[in-house]
């Protein structure tokens, strides 16, 4: 086989397991959500299909199937169809530039842990999420309802809003690192401390504006259910609904792996150089970890007033980021090239 | 010519998505056309071997500016457009006339010269064209005055945007007072 063919395979082999992964971590964080929750709230969750309860996922996904698809009087039919797709395929591909583990040799050809790895990995996360909210707000413009129509308003003003703290919390390690390629700044952690130590008040940053991101709680305002009903997806039912809720939940993954190769080494932990399998299992940990810190959070807070988190995110968040930007930039070029 | 057919696909796409946006009589299928269109174009950028201008492309144009055009074509349910007729029916054709124009202008500078223009020497070698780091040193050296200016232009555009919300405040605030003296 020739070289091109061999790249073309790897990487589509490469895409197939990471979907396979991707959709189920969705459905099983699906499930951990309900979980977690539960125990929180001193209940039992979801433990009636299968052992422990751990086949509920392939029963949800089984009921939304078979359940009717919707179409309210008055939507437009085809942004209606097309808006939950146009949500997902985001989700999907954001994940494309993350560094899993460190390369491992498979015969006498070094495997990549990503993808792919480019050196503008960093851009691509951050405009691949800044499409994301066309979905969202299609879904509630095409809906012909007030209540899905006023939840896409509050999620373009929203992540329009957080995102700019978000990609401004990100220089402090892009500067540190210098570069764009989230390889590259995970192995700069490795030579150096890992950047939450550095850039504390980015990495607290970056973690709020990435719950707004993926609207969750205390952020999770277009769909908040007791003024809007269910906000954008009002509408939808069966696959539509399904649809979104698997962009939620693998946005909320993707962030998470974001946010952990950022500030807190992404693969890296004791004994990954001799060992470079075990950066995967270092990784998913991490994740789970960052995952179960999200749903704890929507278990506990309470959901911020609309008027308060617009304040919040240009008030407060986008000039402490910046802030933080200058410090950081500072420190590299008066003190010492950390 | 693996390269050729992506190109032509991606061109039929780019230009239908154009011709699209032109011709839909909805404002928000006009705005999704014209998102079609840039994240074709950033595509377009990505062949050429410029994955940050590409990269930029989508995040400013179709992630940034376009969602807040959407914003406000909802906001204020713009989304259907009157039908041509009345004191507008004189616009078509006029368009239609400069458009043809502008056409002709392009095909003539296109025809006219020989071979493209030589690259500008960016003191770049082909490798590291287009990466981050060596376009941020271009920007910030041989570019400084060009790059400055514009910063400074954004910046007063932004100070007079704040400083017209602030006024409208204030005048709100004048005529609530007045109401209620009344």
């Amino acid at each position: 086989m020739s070289e091109v063919a061999l790249i073309i395979t790897e990487a589509a082999i490469k895409s197939g397991i990471l979907l396979f992964v991707l959709l189920t971590a969705f459905a099983y964080t699906t499930f951990a959500e309900r979980k977690i929750v539960a125990w929180l709230q001193v209940r039992h969750g979801p433990n009636r299909v299968g052992p422990l309860g751990l086949l509920q996922p392939a029963a949800d996904g089984l009921k939304a199937i078979f359940k009717e698809e919707f179409m309210p009087a008055g939507a437009d039919k085809k942004i209606f169809l097309m808006a939950p797709i146009i949500t997902v395929i985001p989700a999907l591909i954001i994940m494309a530039v993350m560094p899993i583990g460190p390369d491992v040799l498979i015969g006498s050809r070094l495997i990549r842990l990503a993808i792919t790895d480019i050196n503008v990995g960093l851009l691509y996360m951050l405009s691949v999420a800044s499409i994301a909210v066309y979905g969202i707000v299609l879904a509630g413009w095409a809906s012909n309802s007030k209540y899905s129509m006023m939840g896409g308003l509050r999620a373009t003003a929203q992540m329009i809003s957080y995102e700019i703290a978000l990609g401004i919390s990100m220089v402090g390690p892009v500067v540190l690192a210098s570069s764009l390629s989230l390889k590259d700044i995970v192995v700069a952690q490795q030579n150096s401390v890992w950047y939450v130590v550095l850039q504390p008040i980015g990495c607290i940053i970056f973690f709020i504006a990435m719950l707004a991101e993926v609207n969750r709680a205390p952020f999770d305002m277009p769909e908040a259910e007791q003024e809007l009903t269910a906000g954008y997806h009002t509408e939808y039912s069966g696959m539509g609904f399904s649809m979104f809720f698997m962009a939620e939940y693998i946005k909320m993954i993707a962030v998470s792996a974001m946010w952990i190769s950022l500030f807190f080494g992404g693969y890296l932990g004791p004994f990954v150089q001799e060992i470079p399998v075990l950066g995967i299992v270092y990784f998913s940990l991490k994740v789970f970890l960052v995952l179960a810190l999200m749903i704890w959070i929507r278990a506990t807070m309470p959901r911020m007033r609309y008027d308060q988190l617009m304040a919040f995110g240009w008030k407060v968040l986008l000039p402490l980021s910046l802030v933080q930007v200058l410090i950081t930039a500072a420190m590299v070029v008066f003190w010492a090239p950390v | 010519m693996v390269q050729l057919i992506v190109f032509l696909i991606l061109a039929a796409v780019c230009v239908g998505s154009a011709i699209g946006m032109l011709t839909s009589k909805n404002a928000v299928y006009a705005a999704l056309f014209l998102v079609l269109n840039f994240v074709v174009i950033a595509v377009f950028y990505l062949m050429l071997g410029a994955p940050f201008i590409a990269m930029v492309q989508i995040t400013v144009y179709a992630g940034a500016i376009m969602v807040l055009f959407m914003f406000v074509i909802m906001l204020v349910g713009a989304e259907m457009f009157q039908e041509a007729g009345g004191l507008n029916s004189w616009q078509r054709p006029v368009a239609l006339l400069m458009g043809f124009g502008l056409m002709v202008v392009t095909v003539l500078m296109i025809a006219t010269s020989a071979s493209p223009a030589p690259p500008r020497d960016l003191g770049v070698s082909a490798m590291e064209f287009g990466s981050p780091a060596q376009i941020g040193e271009v920007l910030y050296t041989n570019y400084i005055f060009p790059f400055e200016l514009i910063s400074f232009l954004l910046l007063a555009a932004m100070v007079g945007a704040v400083i017209l919300t602030k006024t409208e405040r204030k005048k709100r605030r004048v005529l609530r007072s007045l109401r209620n003296k009344n």
